[in-house]
């Protein structure tokens, strides 16, 4: 089946939840390990004085469970996509071309763009959509319930300005 | 029993990886690796993402805690300022809709062959994460810590049994999710 039922993947993601928490002790979460990766690439151009840096005592250039998760989504969604005939390599998505046409140039440089003020936040926030939007929320931790809430004020009034 | 598992590092990588697959997997098939769905669920027109969301947390948010009750899980809470979540968050939101995926969603849409993904989202994101901690040291003296409130939980905050907290927000969120069914698309 190409889709399956929003609810089908979210209780499922819910149970998946469960048993990272208890075979791993951590809770889902994606963007630590975007921060670690910039740090191993930093440090192949500059050396390990990288490691010194504040924030990368805090999180190691280096790789670890969540960095191994991380390698998994693609693995996951690659698998799954095969599966249901769906892999298809596109520059531009459907509804990006209807509002602003089928050039990749502009959709690389908005992509660009916004993935380096993603970066910058998700890091800033403490967290994503998977670290503060569900495995936070589900905690019912006080940080995590505004990061999401503020992850969609920022993402909904862009997304209105924007199309 | 546990302990000992959580201390065994190779096996951890291996569970991560496994993890990650499978929530690829379920990403993929939810629909939410696609700019489409994510863009469509923040011009309010696809309910898609909120529902997975919703339904990952009311599930997540009983069985984590029913683990916790019994010993078998505790919490990890992160720690949260107006300075860093608020502003951070915000800052994150603009990202969200002008690259139209998430982190993670963003490493599932290149799985599926997304390219604006893999050539602009992830060398943006690599980018954005090291101008953060290039910047951490600045932030951290000036702007992070304002409004700090720590590593808190809404039963702590409210000095309840967890249990008062959780059977309303599930509730709540069911609520939230036959809302949207009936006039959400």
């Amino acid at each position: 089946m190409e889709r399956w039922s929003p609810y089908a993947v979210g209780i499922s993601i819910g149970f998946l939840s469960c048993v990272t928490f208890l075979l791993s002790d951590k809770p889902i979460g994606c963007s630590a390990a975007f921060s670690r990766t910039s740090g191993m690439i930093e440090k192949l151009i500059r050396g390990g004085i990288v490691a010194e840096k504040a924030y990368y005592k805090k999180f190691a250039p280096v790789i670890e469970w969540e960095w191994m998760l991380v390698l998994g989504v693609f693995v996951g969604a690659f698998i799954s996509a095969i599966l249901s005939n769906q892999f298809q390599t596109a520059w531009v998505p459907a509804t990006w071309a209807q509002a602003f046409g089928n050039t990749p140039v502009t959709r690389w440089v908005f992509s660009l763009v916004g993935g380096i003020i993603l970066g910058l936040g998700a890091r800033w926030a403490g967290g994503c959509t998977s670290g503060h939007g569900i495995s936070g929320t589900l905690q019912l931790v006080v940080s995590s319930w505004l990061a999401a809430i503020c992850f969609f004020i920022g993402g909904i009034l862009t997304a209105m300005l924007i199309f | 029993m546990v302990k000992t598992l959580h201390a065994k590092k190779k096996l951890q990588l291996a569970i991560g990886f496994l993890v990650g697959i499978l929530f690829g997997f379920l990403l993929q098939k939810g629909g939410v690796t696609k700019y489409d769905v994510i863009i469509g669920q923040l011009l309010l027109t696809d309910f898609t993402v909120v529902k997975i969301m919703l339904s990952a947390v009311v599930t997540g948010m009983i069985g984590v805690h029913l683990l916790r009750s019994r010993g078998l899980a505790q919490l990890h809470p992160k720690p949260g300022s107006f300075g860093t979540t608020a502003i951070g968050g915000l800052i994150f939101g603009v990202g969200f809709a002008l690259l139209g995926y998430c982190p993670g969603t963003l490493a599932g849409a290149i799985g599926q062959g997304s390219l604006d993904a893999l050539f602009g989202g992830l060398v943006g994101i690599l980018i954005g994460a090291g101008l953060f901690a290039e910047l951490y040291p600045k932030l951290d003296k000036t702007i992070l810590n304002k409004g700090h409130f720590g590593e808190i939980t809404w039963p702590q905050l409210l000095k309840v049994n967890p249990w008062w907290v959780i059977l309303p927000v599930a509730f709540w969120i069911i609520d939230l999710l036959i809302v949207i069914e009936k006039y959400g698309s």
